[in-house]
């Protein structure tokens, strides 16, 4: 079996008094689509810029393409492709010229990039954009040429941090859908996100974060079967007068939740406790059976409040 | 596997890190690197060249005009010389320092900081390091640019007196130079771009006022001349002066020399204060 292609051993990055990320552990292999999920500040992002040799490590150990990150920074990301969180294009010239000027960064000459931007152009659906400038692009276009940059040196590995937050949803799906097309092609991914969605549709293996430590890894099925119920039944605004009856289940579900608008039941066997809600004396004018999700294992383990 | 992380405690370098220690290291940067960052430079100013040339191919003329012709036609001759000629390389200084001076202030803060440009570049084989430089070396051709074009304008003034006229781009390259580490030195400290504000009003128009571009300092008291000698302005009209105007070598390797000194010494400065502000 090869090296893996990211291999963290007590991963520590601080700044200053402040522990972004707090010893960590973690492989990612080759060929997998590797997520890391985590609300705001979980310290995914900073854990991506030592990936990618934009920031040195406090402590502990991180190698990448089996070589050390930061110190062999200039070898290591000749060999990687990054998608930024945030646009940074040159917004003063075209589409293609920007993909030519970013090859030209890992010495490709022109007449090798050129070829290769319109194939990755057509690869992202901007074949017929090259000659655009960037201020006309809509922000999907945008983070779609993002990833054909971070092509233009054929990455073993590639990076994308929120690929597609502030995305509408057609967009999203294409990128989604390009992106497997890379992984089928390959290309290790590793990405960060925290649309749960995204993380299901895509990843081999995930973990989840919270300040700055990783709380669970493994397969989105085997999270959602290791720490959550496999059904939840939602009951939408119920009636005050069923408020004691719906207490009184608790017990009968793993576990409930009373947010302000709804009650969640976690069940095993989400049909008895159905008939059990439809039974009470009241029925509740909307009650919702559906699977566990790796949102309710996400809610669970971090936190419903605002993480600011 | 599932399994739950519970990491132990690691003892890690922490606290602030020395000033000093980050100004004074070795920067890793390579010219090859470096280059590219020009080479991106480059494609966009060529892009916008057409109209951002113009102005500055005016700009010499409406000087010279005004200042030269125009109020020179009421001043005696200084040291035997007509005003224009007195002043013309006083100018070719004063636009080295401005055709770099709006680059590596103004362009590359808004790249930094607004555009996240430099955080694009250093995700590709390139340092933060690679990138000062190629900004330096940016900020150096346009100065290039702008300082020989003026000197090409003024001498249909017929004022290139000395033969030593033609080391001018060297000149002019080692000004552009100079400038523009001290520019991308403050670019790289300030926290927000109003601050520019300072370097524009407490040093570069000071600078161009009284560096002796437009009347001489050597009969200002003693302490004036003094305080102009550490003024890099005031050593690169010198220098231009030497070369264009009086053809006194002498004079100009002694600016020269002071020039190369100042800019060999900051050299790293901007380079290490860049990787400071951008790597955390």
């Amino acid at each position: 079996m090869p090296d893996p292609v990211v291999l963290a051993r007590a991963l520590f990055k601080s700044y200053g008094s402040f522990e972004a990320v707090k010893g960590i552990d973690f492989e990612v292999r080759h060929g997998e689509c590797f997520g890391f999920l985590g609300p705001n500040g979980a310290g995914k992002t900073t854990i991506m810029r030592m990936i990618s040799c934009s920031s040195p490590p406090s402590g502990g150990e991180l190698t990448v393409l089996a070589m050390r990150a930061w110190l062999d920074g200039r070898r290591i990301k000749r060999r990687m492709g990054v998608v930024p969180q945030e646009n940074n294009l040159d917004e003063e010239v075209t589409v293609l010229e920007n993909l030519m000027i970013y090859a030209r960064y890992f010495d490709i000459a022109p007449r090798v990039s050129r070829p290769r931007a319109e194939e990755f152009l057509r690869f992202v659906a901007l074949e017929d954009k090259g000659d655009w400038p960037i201020p006309r692009l809509s922000g999907g276009m945008k983070r779609r040429l993002l990833i054909a940059r971070a092509l233009m040196n054929e990455p073993e590995l590639l990076i994308l941090d929120e690929p597609t937050t502030g995305l509408d949803p057609q967009a999203r799906h294409l990128v989604w859908e390009k992106l497997r097309s890379l992984k089928r092609q390959g290309v290790t991914l590793l990405l960060t996100t925290h649309y749960m969605e995204e993380a299901s549709q895509l990843c081999d293996r995930l973990v989840i974060m919270h300040e700055g430590r990783i709380l669970v890894e493994g397969s989105p099925r085997e999270v959602i079967e290791r720490h959550t119920s496999p059904q939840v039944i939602e009951v939408f605004e119920p009636p005050r007068e069923l408020e004691e009856s719906l207490a009184a289940l608790e017990p009968v579900a793993d576990r409930a939740e009373r947010l302000a608008d709804r009650w969640l039941f976690y069940t095993t066997d989400g049909d008895a406790f159905l008939s059990k809600v439809r039974s009470l004396p009241v029925v509740p004018s909307t009650v919702w059976l559906r699977g566990g999700t790796l949102e309710d294992v996400f809610l669970a383990l971090t936190g419903r409040g605002l993480l600011e | 596997m599932a399994r739950t992380v519970t990491p132990a405690g690691i003892a890690v370098r922490t606290g602030r890190r020395s000033l000093l220690r980050d100004i004074v290291r070795v920067p890793d940067v390579r010219v090859t690197k470096a280059w590219r960052l020009w080479q991106r430079d480059a494609a966009i100013y060529k892009r916008t060249y057409k109209f951002n040339i113009l102005p500055n191919f005016f700009e010499p003329f409406l000087y010279l005009l005004a200042m030269g012709l125009g109020l020179g036609a009421y001043l005696a001759r200084i040291k035997g010389y007509r005003y224009l000629d007195f002043i013309a390389p006083g100018l070719v200084a004063t636009a080295a320092m401005f055709g770099t001076s709006f680059e590596v202030t103004f362009n590359c803060f808004v790249k930094m900081q607004f555009g996240k440009i430099y955080d694009a570049v250093m995700s590709t084989p390139l340092t933060i390091e690679d990138i000062g430089l190629g900004e330096l070396l940016w900020g150096t051709t346009r100065s290039l640019i702008y300082g020989t074009l003026f000197i090409l304008i003024a001498s249909m003034f017929g004022v290139v007196h000395s033969w030593l006229a033609i080391l001018t781009p060297v000149a002019v390259a080692l000004t552009g130079m100079m400038f523009s580490i001290i520019g991308l030195s403050f670019t790289a400290v300030i926290p927000i771009i109003d601050m520019f504000s300072y370097y524009w009003t407490m040093f570069i128009t000071p600078m161009f006022l009284f560096s002796g571009v437009f009347f001489p300092l050597d009969r200002m008291p003693g302490w004036v001349q003094t305080v102009a000698w550490f003024v890099p302005l005031h050593q690169a009209v010198n220098l231009m002066r030497s070369l264009i105007l009086t053809g006194d070598a002498a004079a100009a390797g002694r600016a020269a020399l002071w020039i190369l000194v100042l800019t060999a010494g900051l050299f790293v400065l901007p380079l290490n204060l860049l990787r400071r502000r951008l790597v955390k």
